[in-house]
């Protein structure tokens, strides 16, 4: 699609993203289990978390650190005490009439993540980090505009959110996706998120071109889908002040469907959220969290990616995808404690993460398939030539597509390569019973080699090297 | 009225099961309108239980009113609006815990202003309570339920709440015992809101001792509430020449000003040591509190939409036009003002100018007890400024609100403070509030006792019944 990917100055573009911190176990104020993506609805919630009258918040220490251990990890500055306020506006999905978030005192000021553009490495700096409640989740039958009724489902209400906003430093939607994937990676560094959730992150995006009014794209749900809103805007931006006509500063809501952008609210019409503290919760002073998150902080992926050209003495350029995902930067690291790391690294990330890619897996799937120690052992082989490359990828595919053992596929599968004496005597073999050729090729007709090669590989169904045999009979042949 | 040494001679001669049945009788005949919902099988249930020697604890066999805004798992909990007229909560109140771990019997839920909003309890969707002492007057508000059961026999201990004087309203105007404890000394866990940073569960009885018998009962700790500080109670009552602070600023009309000067000159005086304190802050504080209680009821008053709970429509219709009309037909005509009041100083543009303003208001007041109890171990005020009103009387929202002008200061600074009754004026209750440090509940009450015994003394003298 003809996306705008070159950086355009006047092009402003700045996040807001949610972030669910769904990997840990209770929800944000109450002890309800987060573990409800296959559950029925309305299972996973409680008096608190239905916003039954009387029944009251309590701050979940474990998704405070988790949030703190992703202010660390963007560098950003985490307040010595922060404040939890009411965000208040009716809607159904909200079933207290207010959301629990942070207005003026933030868990965390400022950071910023690191992305690689083709124009090299950039800082996109962020404006705040802070923790709030998710709502409920609104099914509607049909579509939101013709069904007759909606269904809530409160499973999703009170899951631990945090929004990173970022400052307005972004300039194409390309920029706007690396950035998210960045922070995707780094999140799941931390183990405190699983994009692969449903609604695991979520985006408005706030996009202007210099000398028109802002607008913000609501609630976006898919990295892609970021990435086509705000080409669309753009474009749709450009056209107005083509025309010499004003943007106005507005709400507007991505249609995932048709990929457009529609208006949902001009600036008169924005909602008064009346913020305020929320009375049933005190402050949160964080000097002591974060001294305990500071010794739980993971290797990052920059730290990570240092390490690994040091350690295994790889290039930067297979680093640099390794640390992408963390779970195939660890397939990886356990693979190398078997074999040659440069091996190793080469073969992990040209072909097992191809393969993945292809059947729409991770390196999580991976661990299931094809264990490390399984893919070490088929890289042995081949590194002691008693399988061939074409081989290790037949291997590879059938592992990941049925499993089984690797031995028993190679031996089944007739895949070990034959020993190169076995070549030998069958080459000497060939020019033995096929004098007629012997001659040819000696008389100058080249193409007579084919033959004797073809000989070979019948004899050996296919299982020796063709460049490698005809190597061995030019010499022969020559001597 | 019935303390609870008296309840427990008469558990000696008569069965529980007995006595609570004639409770029940003398309920059901009553003209107070003191109850909104009753309890009356698991009472008599638990009163047979304690028959059999089954019902353990402080307040076993002891009939316990809770008012309708604290949470009664499986009991109807109205908060006697039309919006939770069915609304029946699945979990207990902390305080209820408490109490039924103690062998209490809870015997109903007692009647109230709608969602705790109102000096008088006229605002309830259930009728006005009337007073003990003159059928024709409130019994105060918003407990007036608790107040009134009291005062008229029908119950030996009650829970009330106080966000601006709710417990010591009701407790002065129907001559009766009540706290509001420290901010964050009982659990607000099941207590529906009104006004959160404000407001306080407090125990309601008929003599000062069963006062803080009831408080040892429900206050501790409690981890679900967040602003919960953590600390049990138990009274040792002391003996000491207490100094006694009378505020200068807190008065009322001339019966009020009368009692209250002649207990002050003939009980305290010649007692204690007694000295005049001011409060500069004090006419910051009623406005300072209807700002900041109506801003946090317009938020917590939100979520009654009819979707999940309480009153809801036959007929759908668009979200907006749904909810707006439930709320319109489910809320009475001051929860609305509230409401609305609440919403307007939390709006953009005046939030600094009234809800900011609001908490430097409530700084100060905070700062002002925090002074005068550093120089004394209580003080001392009139609870109201007037005697119990005629039923519709205070027709001026306004109006009504000024009553609360002694009680509201208390709530913003977070003191403890209790309403004994000191005699009568024109056949009504006059109370007065006795106010101590944060958590010196214990010094409050011993000073209540010996008022309590000196006004025993004083009105066997006089020979007022």
């Amino acid at each position: 699609m003809g996306y705008a990917t070159s950086m355009e100055p006047d092009v402003i573009i700045g996040l807001e993203v949610h972030v669910q911190l769904n990997k840990l176990k209770t929800k944000l104020f109450c002890s309800c289990p987060l573990d409800y993506h296959e559950d029925e609805p309305n299972t996973h919630v409680c008096p608190v978390c239905l916003g039954l009258p009387g029944a009251m918040p309590v701050v979940n220490k474990e998704a405070v650190k988790a949030a703190i251990k992703v202010a660390l990890a963007l560098h950003a500055e985490v307040q010595p005490f922060t404040v939890f306020d009411r965000k208040n506006y009716f809607y159904p999905d909200l079933p207290k009439g207010f959301q629990i978030s942070q207005y003026d005192r933030p868990l965390a000021l400022g950071g910023y993540v690191t992305i690689e553009t083709e124009e090299g490495e950039k800082k996109i700096t962020l404006k705040r980090i802070h923790m709030e409640e998710d709502p409920g989740k609104l099914t509607y039958k049909g579509s939101i505009t013709t069904a007759k009724y909606c269904l809530i489902d409160y499973n999703r209400s009170g899951v631990p959110l945090l929004e990173i906003v970022t400052e307005p430093v972004m300039h194409s939607p390309k920029e706007a996706r690396l950035f998210l994937n960045k922070l995707r990676i780094i999140l799941e560094y931390l183990d405190v998120f699983d994009g692969s959730l449903e609604g695991a992150m979520r985006v408005d995006a706030n996009v202007s071109i210099r000398g028109g009014g802002r607008v913000e794209i609501k609630n976006i749900s898919s990295f892609k889908g970021v990435e086509r809103a705000l080409s669309y805007e753009i474009a749709r931006q450009k056209n107005l002040l083509r025309m010499g006509r004003k943007v106005e500063r507005e709400t507007r809501h991505f249609d995932e469907v048709n990929n457009i952008t529609v208006s949902l609210r001009s600036k008169e019409e924005e909602q008064d959220y009346r913020y305020f503290p929320e009375p049933d919760l005190v402050p949160i002073y964080t000097a002591e969290l974060l001294e305990e998150v500071k010794g739980t902080l993971p290797e990052m992926p920059e730290e990570k990616r240092e390490r690994l050209k040091a350690q295994y003495g790889i290039g930067d350029n297979f680093a640099k995808v390794l640390v992408l995902d963390k779970v195939m930067a660890d397939y990886f690291e356990e693979v190398a404690k078997h074999v040659d790391p440069k091996l190793a690294a080469s073969w992990v990330v040209d072909v097992l993460r191809g393969e993945l890619n292809y059947r729409g897996k991770d390196f999580r799937f991976a661990y299931e398939m094809l264990k490390p120690e399984e893919f070490a052992k088929l890289l042995r082989y081949f590194r002691e030539e008693r399988i061939t490359e074409k081989g290790v990828v037949e291997v590879i595919r059938i592992k990941l597509d049925h499993g089984g053992d690797v031995d028993e596929i190679i031996r089944s599968r007739g895949l070990f390569a034959i020993p190169k004496e076995e070549i030998e005597r069958l080459c000497r073999e060939a020019i033995e019973k096929n004098p007629k050729a012997v001659a040819d090729y000696k008389g100058g007709k080249k193409k007579a080699l084919d033959f004797l090669v073809g000989y070979v590989m019948k004899a050996t169904r296919g299982r020796a090297n063709p460049a490698e045999t005809a190597q061995i009979l030019k010499k022969m042949l020559e001597e | 009225m019935i303390t609870v040494k008296e309840w427990k001679e008469r558990l000696e001669s008569e069965s529980c099961y007995d006595l609570i049945s004639e409770l029940f009788d003398r309920i059901e005949r009553s003209k107070l309108n003191a109850f909104i919902t009753l309890n009356k099988d698991e009472a008599l249930r638990l009163a047979e239980e304690f028959d059999r020697g089954k019902l353990k604890g402080k307040l076993a066999g002891i009939p316990v009113a809770v008012k309708d805004n604290i949470s009664t798992k499986g009991l109807r909990t109205t908060c006697a609006s039309k919006m939770l007229h069915d609304y029946v909560p699945p979990f207990d109140a902390h305080v209820v815990e408490r109490l039924r771990q103690e062998g209490a019997i809870i015997i109903g839920k007692t009647n109230m202003d709608e969602f705790a909003m109102g000096t008088t309890t006229e605002t309830s969707f259930f009728g006005v309570v009337r007073n003990p002492f003159d059928l024709e007057r409130v019994a105060g508000g918003s407990s007036g339920g608790s107040g009134a059961c009291l005062g008229g026999e029908e119950s030996v201990l009650a829970l009330g709440s106080d966000t601006g004087g709710s417990i010591r309203c009701p407790a002065s105007f129907c001559g009766v015992v009540g706290l509001k404890p420290t901010y964050g000394l009982v659990s607000r866990y099941g207590l529906i809101p009104y006004a959160n940073s404000l407001e306080q569960i407090g125990p309601m009885a008929c003599c000062v001792e069963d006062c803080a018998l009831l408080l040892e009962v429900i206050a501790g700790r409690d981890w679900r509430d967040s602003t919960n500080a953590g600390r049990e109670f138990e009274f040792r009552p002391v003996d000491r020449k207490f100094r006694v602070g009378v505020i200068r600023e807190m008065g009322g009309n001339d019966d009020v000003m009368g009692k209250f000067e002649e207990v002050v000159n003939d009980i305290v005086r010649p007692n204690f040591e007694v000295v005049e304190v001011s409060m500069p802050s004090f006419m910051f504080a009623l406005p300072a509190y209807y700002i900041i209680a109506m801003s946090e009821a317009s938020s917590n008053l939100a979520r009654y939409d009819g979707v999940r709970y309480g009153y809801a429509l036959e007929k759908l219709d668009t979200w907006t036009r749904y909810f707006s009309k439930v709320r319109a037909e489910g809320f009475g005509e001051e929860v609305k003002r509230r409401i609305m009041l609440g919403t307007y100083a939390l709006s953009a543009g005046y939030y600094g100018k009234y809800y900011l303003k609001a908490l430097k208001a409530r700084t100060l007041v905070k700062r002002d007890f925090e002074r005068a109890l550093k120089d004394c171990d209580v003080l001392i005020a009139p609870t109201m400024p007037a005697l119990p009103f005629r039923i519709g009387e205070l027709a001026d929202p306004l109006t009504m609100y000024k009553m609360d002008v002694n009680t509201v200061p208390i709530n913003l600074a977070g003191v403890p403070a209790l309403s004994i009754p000191i005699g009568f004026v024109k056949g009504l209750p006059v109370g007065m509030q006795i106010i101590g440090r944060f958590f010196e509940e214990n010094t409050i009450f011993s000073f209540a006792l010996k008022i309590e015994e000196a006004l025993r003394d004083e009105v066997q003298r006089k020979g007022v019944a």
